[in-house]
């Protein structure tokens, strides 16, 4: 049990036991999503901000829930709605937060970097709730658990992504999770997205998707991120489709109790079929169930004192 | 390393849970109306154990809980975040006794936290609070129903209940 941190920024700076304090924290929380008053006071008289400066429906619902399940008070901030369009600095839209005392600033930005340029500049706690190409700890935090729920450890587990890498957070979250826990990580997908570059975080690389999954015990689909996209990045979907897409036959050639998970939103008969994502090997709706025990362990962790470990 | 002395040894903590459990069933006659819910990390192990001696005097099974009360307590912002435990309460608690067990009666704040934490699964017709140790400097009106063993102690000493922990006996310690 080790945690003293004041923000989640990145999965990057997390040690192997913090990563799995917070899956314990989370499984304790999961059990309070199944009981009549879903509701517990630990965060009672806190606010928590979500500053969603990118457009998100899923994260944010699950960070507010998340919020509200721990009796804290929340306030939601999208862009469009915002001071951003008449020009504020995002300097200044957060010290305005906290000048009406917010407790927690939950962000997602698509600049990477931004929460912990924020974490600098006030004195809230900040969750990194995807910062563009960057991080996703969160996801990766509640894919972690997913994955420990079904196959109990790490290490030795073979874990493929396989889709649009490059411009994917969740991926680079995920590689430094599973690493640090053990698990073996191979990538897949065009090479355009894909680049070898990616083995330095210490996976394995390869553009043949039959050979990737082959052996896998979890393969986790990526969505095509066409709004990070500067060009496009290989020939067509259809494509994409034929080439990398998981669908029966592909599947048929992996291991019997291969797990299927996808962080959302699915993009239907581009990256998976879709009767596969309705299969009973997918776990793409627990995922969802799980991102909110995980949300309220990160939020109530975060806001722990710096006073002794022990309680009595 | 701190100063320890032995307050209860193996057989004393069994002698301790024995005379408890014949006190919880001298004082709730309908036997069926209760059940027991331990607080982690040792509460709920003692829990367990009263709940063995309980189902064999009233020869009938007495079910037992394990309630977490961390998400409850009222110190959560001022010390590092508790490890939480899974809450597992696999009965219905409205109508019933409850008898909440824990090792160590001291300020009364783990107590608090637990009763409002029970409010979450129902609403009990009693409850009643066992502890192996009082230890006495109590901050909330709280007062235990069963008691193991009354221990006068400093408020900078620590009593620590050791149950079940591989090749070391069980034993109850305060540490000066």
């Amino acid at each position: 049990m080790s945690w003293n941190r004041k923000h989640l920024l990145d999965v990057e700076s997390l040690t192997a036991d913090e990563i799995v304090t917070v899956l314990d924290t989370a499984r304790a929380f999961k059990s309070v999503g199944e009981r009549a008053i879903k509701k517990v006071p630990a965060l009672r008289g806190k606010t928590v901000v979500n500053l969603f400066i990118e457009p998100s429906t899923r994260t944010r619902i699950s960070f507010e829930l998340a919020a509200q399940r721990l009796t804290a008070d929340t306030v939601n901030f999208s862009a469009d709605a915002s001071s951003f369009k008449k020009g504020e600095t995002l300097k200044d839209t957060a010290r305005n937060l906290e000048a009406l005392n917010a407790d927690f600033i939950v962000i997602r930005h698509s600049a990477s970097g931004a929460p912990h340029f924020l974490s600098r500049v006030v004195n809230a706690s900040i969750i990194n709730a995807g910062d563009g190409a960057h991080e996703h700890p969160t996801q990766a935090l509640l894919d972690a658990f997913t994955i420990r729920e079904h196959k109990d450890k790490f290490t030795g587990l073979n874990v493929t992504i396989l889709g649009d890498i490059l411009y994917s957070r969740v991926a680079r979250s995920n590689i430094w999770a599973l690493t640090k826990l053990g698990a073996k990580v191979t990538l897949c997908g065009p090479s355009t997205l894909v680049p070898k570059t990616f083995e330095q975080m210490g996976c394995r690389v390869t553009h043949d998707v039959d050979e990737a999954i082959r052996n896998a015990d979890i393969i986790h689909l990526l969505r095509i991120q066409h709004e990070r996209q500067r060009k496009t990045m290989f020939p067509g979907i259809g494509e994409y489709t034929s080439l990398f897409g998981l669908n029966k036959a592909r599947l048929a050639k992996t291991k019997p109790d291969a797990l299927i998970m996808h962080p959302g939103p699915v993009n239907r008969g581009v990256e998976i079929d879709s009767e596969i994502a309705d299969c009973e090997r997918s776990l793409i709706l627990e995922q969802v169930t799980n991102g909110l025990a995980v949300r309220m362990a990160v939020l109530f962790l975060l806001n722990g004192g710096k006073g002794p470990q022990e309680v009595a | 390393m701190p100063e320890s002395t032995v307050i209860l040894n193996a057989a004393a903590i069994q002698r301790a849970l024995t005379r408890i459990a014949h006190e919880i069933a001298e004082r709730n006659e309908s036997s069926a109306e209760v059940v027991l819910a331990g607080i982690p990390l040792v509460g709920d192990q003692l829990a367990f154990r009263l709940g063995k001696i309980l189902s064999d005097i009233w020869k009938l099974p007495v079910p037992v809980g394990v309630l977490d009360v961390s998400m409850h307590r009222d110190d959560l912002d001022q010390r590092a975040a508790p490890m939480i435990h899974p809450t597992t309460m696999p009965f219905d608690v409205t109508g019933r006794t409850v008898v909440l067990v824990d090792d160590v009666l001291f300020t009364g704040r783990t107590t608090r936290a637990a009763m409002d934490a029970l409010n979450d699964f129902g609403r009990p017709k009693n409850i009643q609070l066992a502890v192996l140790i009082d230890r006495g400097h109590r901050e909330l009106p709280v007062r235990a129903d069963f008691v193991g063993k009354n221990v006068p102690t400093a408020v900078t000493e620590k009593v620590r209940v050791r149950l079940d922990i591989p090749n070391q006996p069980d034993e109850v310690v305060l540490e000066k």
